[in-house]
């Protein structure tokens, strides 16, 4: 792949100025002695304003690790690591990103406008305010007439969705997502990954989305960081030149296919030991 | 919650879910009732000996010692003493008056418990401190204490039914405290990362996630609660020699070995425990059975 050949303004920008997340020789040990565990070792990586990146490898790489790292749910043994020009706990004081899990993680005492407004409750937004918002982004995540449901009512997709419309709320500069559409069917999932580039395109948000769907992380990210185990580390990063917006005319282009078969290849490189200690 | 299993059979009864308990509570009562005269009837016809021995059937189903149950509730409807007062009205009034005491208590040591469980969630240094004592004040028996409280109450100048209250709490506190531990650290790990994401106040990490996630861990305490302050009420009340609440009724029926008296002071303190738990039920059905309803 040609690098810079993103189809879109907003890819990446080779500046550190405009930069999102900046890792330099980040590693990540758990354990001690006996239970260590290498995590992760030697993370570069730079992540520009308006970028979809997909963190994507086999089990047990790292990826989730290196979401926490960024959203300083963990904290690097190694390294350094930038998030919007500050410290990632900064970062996080200054409610810089929006975090969406495999599981929706919704409180199941509240409606889902409720759920919704919860960030917004905590980072002490005005009631009406609070209102308006949880409105649009549940007209966004298109789930307007579900407002005073309870989650339990909701499938799983819908649910998801509304954790997406919480992260959303508050206008995250960067949104994390670890294996959001995991649990979800296969007809689903790529509706969801039609929403999520939609969302994305017009909220503008950086999002940093871990998988383990090839398919997926080609349809969604402007690039792939292709990940290897053992201990984990970056081994390729692939571009993703397809035009925007992307629709089911893209899954059905040579490009795509030939951009899965690049991805599946530097996974099954990664896997086969290059560059293994 | 009621299970699932009930309001799978209820959809196909006639009667609602509400009739249907009713109906569960009076089958047992009569099963009981039935057993209780069966034994006196074929115990007597074999002569108060299990059949070819000699041994003694345990109770004698002689009408002093094990009356029959219609004489225990028309017993309610008899003065206690010539001339006195219906049992059934000293019992009611004796049964309010712990049931004041207890309430104090349980809300005392409901508080209590409810703050000594906050504060070791927040500190794992509080809680080794502090739970080896919490659970040894437990296994110290209650009417060792509560002679003291009232002795030392007496000493402070504090009113005898307060010392009472505070043996209530006593028995509260605990079951309080080891579910609202648990019910606070009941939130997935990813429910306390979105928090830790949003950049949360611990208090509105207490507030808006922990506290409701354990409101079915704290009522579950609570109504084991109920029924343990209404205990410590009347222990209390032992030593606090108090003449209004339902321990003197106890003592004194059972000195006087009036069975009929003593079965019927029982039923009343049972009916006074299963009127507080009720309360708590009723809130708790408020309060959570909204939100939780999906188990
Ligand atoms: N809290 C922890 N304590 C100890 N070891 C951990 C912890 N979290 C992760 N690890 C280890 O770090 C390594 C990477 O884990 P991580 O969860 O980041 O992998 P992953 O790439 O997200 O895997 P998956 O695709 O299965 O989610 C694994 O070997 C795991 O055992
Ligand atoms: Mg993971």
């Amino acid at each position: 792949m040609v690098a810079g050949t993103n189809s879109r303004e907003r890819g990446r920008g080779d500046g550190v100025s405009d930069a999102v997340v900046v890792a330099r020789g980040v590693g990540k040990v758990f354990g001690t002695d006996t239970d260590r565990v290498e995590a992760l070792r030697g993370i570069d990586l730079q992540i520009a304003r308006g970028e979809f990146i997909s963190l994507i490898g086999p089990s047990g790489c790292g990826k989730s690790t290196l979401l926490r790292l960024i959203g300083d749910l963990l904290q690097p043994s190694a390294g350094e690591l930038v998030v919007n020009g500050k410290p990632p706990r900064q970062a996080r004081l200054d409610r810089d990103y929006g975090i969406v899990f495999q599981q929706p993680t919704l409180l199941d005492w509240r409606t889902v406008r409720a759920n919704v407004e919860l960030p917004l409750e905590i980072m002490g937004v005005a009631r009406e305010e609070r209102a308006a918002r949880a409105e649009e982004m549940l007209a966004l995540v298109q789930l307007a007439e579900f407002a005073d449901h309870h989650p339990w009512q909701l499938s799983g997709g819908m649910q998801q969705r509304v954790a997406i419309a919480r992260a959303l709320g508050f206008r995250p500069a960067l949104l994390l997502m670890d294996e959001p559409f995991g649990a979800l069917d296969e007809m689903t999932r790529e509706l969801m990954q039609q929403e999520l580039l939609r969302i994305w395109t017009e909220t503008e948000t950086t999002v940093v989305f871990v998988t383990h769907s090839i398919p997926e992380a080609v349809f969604l990210s402007t690039r792939v960081v292709v990940m290897s185990p053992r201990p984990g580390r970056i081994s390729a990063v692939i571009d993703v030149p397809l035009a925007h917006p992307r629709d089911v005319e893209t899954r059905e282009s040579d490009d795509y296919y030939r951009l899965i078969t690049e991805v599946r290849e530097a996974l099954r490189r990664g896997e086969t030991g290059e560059g293994r200690r | 919650m009621t299970d699932a299993s009930a309001d799978v059979v209820a959809t196909t009864s006639r009667w609602s879910p509400r009739v249907r308990r009713i109906m569960g509570f009076l089958g047992v009562l009569v099963v009981v009732v039935v057993i209780w005269e069966l034994y006196k009837v074929v115990g007597k016809a074999l002569g108060g000996v299990v059949p070819g021995t000699e041994l003694r059937l345990r109770p004698p189903p002689d009408d002093r010692i094990m009356p029959h149950t219609w004489d225990v509730v028309l017993q309610l409807f008899r003065p206690v003493r010539r001339n006195g007062e219906l049992t059934v009205l000293l019992l009611g009034k004796a049964a309010l008056f712990t049931l004041r005491e207890a309430f104090v208590g349980f809300v005392v040591g409901g508080l209590v418990g409810f703050g000594l469980g906050v504060a070791f969630v927040r500190s794992t240094l509080a809680e080794r401190a502090f739970m080896p004592y919490v659970v040894a004040s437990q296994t110290v028996p209650i009417i060792a204490i509560a002679p003291m409280v009232v002795v030392w109450g007496g000493k402070l100048d504090i009113p005898q039914w307060l010392s009472v209250a505070i043996i209530a709490a006593y028995l509260t506190f605990f079951p309080v405290t080891i579910n609202t531990v648990r019910g606070l650290r009941s939130p997935a790990p990813t429910a306390m990362e979105m928090m830790r994401s949003y950049a949360a106040s611990p208090s509105q990490v207490l507030w808006k996630l922990q506290v409701p996630a354990a409101l079915p861990y704290i009522f579950t305490a609570l109504k084991v609660s109920a029924t343990a302050s209404v205990i410590g009420a009347i222990v209390g009340e032992l030593p606090a020699g108090f003449r209004d609440g339902l321990a003197r009724a106890l003592l004194e029926f059972s000195q006087q070995f009036n069975a009929e008296k003593l079965l019927a002071a029982i039923l009343m303190s049972a009916i006074a425990g299963i009127l507080f738990v009720g309360i708590v039920t009723w809130f708790e059905h408020r309060l959570v059975a909204a939100a939780h309803r999906q188990e």
